[in-house]
């Protein structure tokens, strides 16, 4: 199984769309290794650079609300299992991103927005790291000599996909 | 307890209800083109599975750059042929008979109502205009459609949108769909089914329902869908006219879809689409809309006309009666791709393409290409582009470069005077 949590990179905006995550340009690439320079590229954000050392040190990605919207692009998922990262914490997800990362065995988990301000809350820390325990339901944050956990909401399908490493393994076992 | 037109589809085509809340649902059609598909086909040949679940049911299509630009793209397309012919697909549209997908695929008859339908393209959501559930998906979901024929949906919730009252002139599907996204939001309808009804939808060509339901993805939702009704049997019957003995006994099989009148609708959204007006967008979200009035004056360097969204031939027919006789500004560029060969063969012999051409068009062959900055008109660093398709997100058309979403009067008026118009005063 995939492991779930590191650094923690927080991307503090709504409406990340997926042609940010991975510009349509690099769609000609046929296997998900290459995407992997491209990661965020044309995600402008203030304080944010894609081609830095943070990104390439993160393992878990931190955002708002509609995450991952636009187009259908599964490269969007694979561009961040390629740079180890797995799990994606959000207020809310587009549908077509979200099922995406759990048809390949990762997590895109949903918090309120109270919840997740609690994570935000450890943005500024440059040594923040969280930890995930999908059958737990349990996110642990860690940084600036602070440590809290909250838990989340998953729903049991999407749980299994992880659990079986994605939805190709699972449906091809019963259908 | 009544039921809506997703719900009488559901769970119609219901395999597996594997946890509360997720449906697998058997697939009608699974639709593919060069760019979501390898990965699945790579993956399958890697799992020792190259299997298709029923060649008849899936389509495939080369769209989204074509001809290929590059040895990479070149090396997509070639795989999805070889694929095809390897399985025996034999609704593969190659050079000489492809294009775009959402406009290529109806226009063959493979959607009817009642059908599931799935592609690797989150357009997908345009085929409900037929009463149909079309959802876009991701390569994975594509990968087990196309070796298992079945695909999981959550429960389908519905928001009930209508478009009451008639379009005034000059207003199109086009300005009521980003109206109604000006609405909803860019996520308001996630995880839902956009069911457009009223006397405007009722009204509507297919062309025009197919732009309505294009762009329900923009406010999040699963598919838009449209009822079954005399025009989609119209639309339909050359293809359907040996399955049935009449229109009428054919629109009463269609009409069983339809939602109930005491259906449960999430929400119900009213929109009086008699005082609409030309819809523009001005920022890098399709809910970001305002009316033409307020945007006139902007200039822009290059107007697209094209796409899934308004690349028909009713798209085609509105803005060449607006360039009829008329040049195009000296300030701007301006491209057609009629959306299929037999769009591009009809506007030919009505005479449009001509029109276009007089006003300065350069007309190219049916692509996605321009729509995500792919090919066949990508803008430069700082560029502004009018255009007819269905995303303005920052540097969708080419990195740096704005993107204003619009109807084809309004791109064609745009066209004439090198910065946006209100399409009105030209009709």
């Amino acid at each position: 199984m995939k492991t779930f949590g590191g650094p923690a990179l927080f991307l503090d905006r709504s409406d990340i769309n997926t042609d940010e995550i991975i510009p349509a340009k690099y769609l000609t690439e046929i296997t998900k290794e290459d995407l992997k320079p491209y990661i965020l590229e044309d995600l402008k954000l203030p304080g944010f650079d894609p081609k830095g050392e943070k990104i390439k040190a993160s393992r878990v990605v931190v955002s708002r609300s509609n995450f991952g919207c636009g187009s259908s692009r599964e490269h969007a998922p694979w561009v961040f299992e390629v740079n180890d990262i797995n799990v994606v914490i959000a207020e809310s997800f587009a549908r077509i991103f979200r099922q995406n990362m759990f048809n390949c065995g990762m997590a895109a988990l949903e918090l309120p927005k109270e919840t997740l301000d609690v994570l935000f809350g450890y943005a500024g820390f440059a040594d923040t790291a969280i930890s995930v325990d999908i059958e737990g339901q349990k996110i642990s944050v860690r940084g600036g000599g602070k440590e809290e956990s909250v838990s989340f909401e998953i729903s049991p399908f999407d749980k299994a996909l992880v659990l079986a490493g994605g939805w190709v393994d699972y449906a091809d076992s019963k259908y | 307890m009544g039921m809506t037109i997703a719900e009488k589809i559901f769970a119609s085509h219901l395999v597996d209800e594997p946890f509360q809340g997720t449906r697998v649902l058997k697939l009608d059609v699974v639709m593919c083109h060069e760019i979501t598909t390898p990965i699945a086909i790579a993956d399958l040949i890697a799992r020792g599975k190259d299997r298709v679940f029923d060649s008849s049911k899936i389509k495939a299509v080369i769209d989204h750059v074509t001809p290929s630009k590059d040895s990479k793209t070149a090396t997509q397309a070639k795989m999805l042929r070889d694929w095809a012919r390897r399985h025996n697909i034999k609704d593969f549209f190659d050079i000489g008979a492809n294009g775009v997908c959402h406009a290529l695929f109806p226009e063959k008859g493979f959607i009817r109502p009642g059908y599931t339908v799935i592609m690797g393209d989150s357009h997908t959501c345009t085929h409900g205009a037929f009463g149909a559930f079309a959802a876009g998906v991701g390569t994975t979901d594509l990968e087990v459609g196309i070796l298992k024929g079945v695909c999981a949906f959550r429960e389908p919730k519905t928001i009930r949108v209508n478009l009451n009252g008639k379009l005034p002139k000059g207003v199109y599907a086009k300005d009521a769909i980003l109206h109604v996204i000006g609405r909803l939001g860019v996520n308001g309808a996630t995880d839902r089914v956009i069911e457009f009804r009223g006397e405007a939808v009722d009204a509507m060509t297919m062309e025009s329902r197919m732009t309505l339901c294009n762009m329900a993805i923009e406010a999040g939702g699963t598919s838009g869908i449209c009822m079954p009704d005399s025009v989609t049997v119209d639309y339909l019957w050359p293809f359907i006219s040996q399955e049935y003995a009449s229109k009428e006994a054919a629109l009463a099989e269609f009409k069983k879809w339809c939602s109930d009148e005491d259906a449960i609708y999430e929400r119900v959204v009213d929109l009086d689409v008699s005082g609409l007006e030309p819809a523009v967008t001005f920022g890098y979200k399709p809910d970001q809309v305002k009316s033409i009035t307020e945007m006139a004056g902007t200039p822009v360097d290059q107007v697209y006309l094209g796409s899934c969204t308004n690349g028909r031939l009713e798209d085609l027919r509105v803005a060449a009666s607006i360039l009829k006789g008329k040049k195009i500004a000296p300030t701007v560029r301006a491209i057609l791709s009629p959306a299929t060969p037999k769009i591009y063969s009809d506007a030919l012999h009505e005479g449009l393409i001509d029109i276009f051409m007089e006003a300065g068009f350069c007309v190219t062959n049916p692509t996605c290409g321009a729509c995500l900055g792919m090919s066949n008109g990508v803008l430069a660093e700082g560029e502004v582009c009018a255009s007819t398709t269905n995303r303005n997100f920052m540097g969708r058309m080419g990195k740096g470069g704005m993107v204003h979403l619009m109807s084809p009067a309004t791109s064609a008026a745009t066209a004439i005077e090198g910065k946006m118009a209100d399409p009105r005063k030209y009709l």
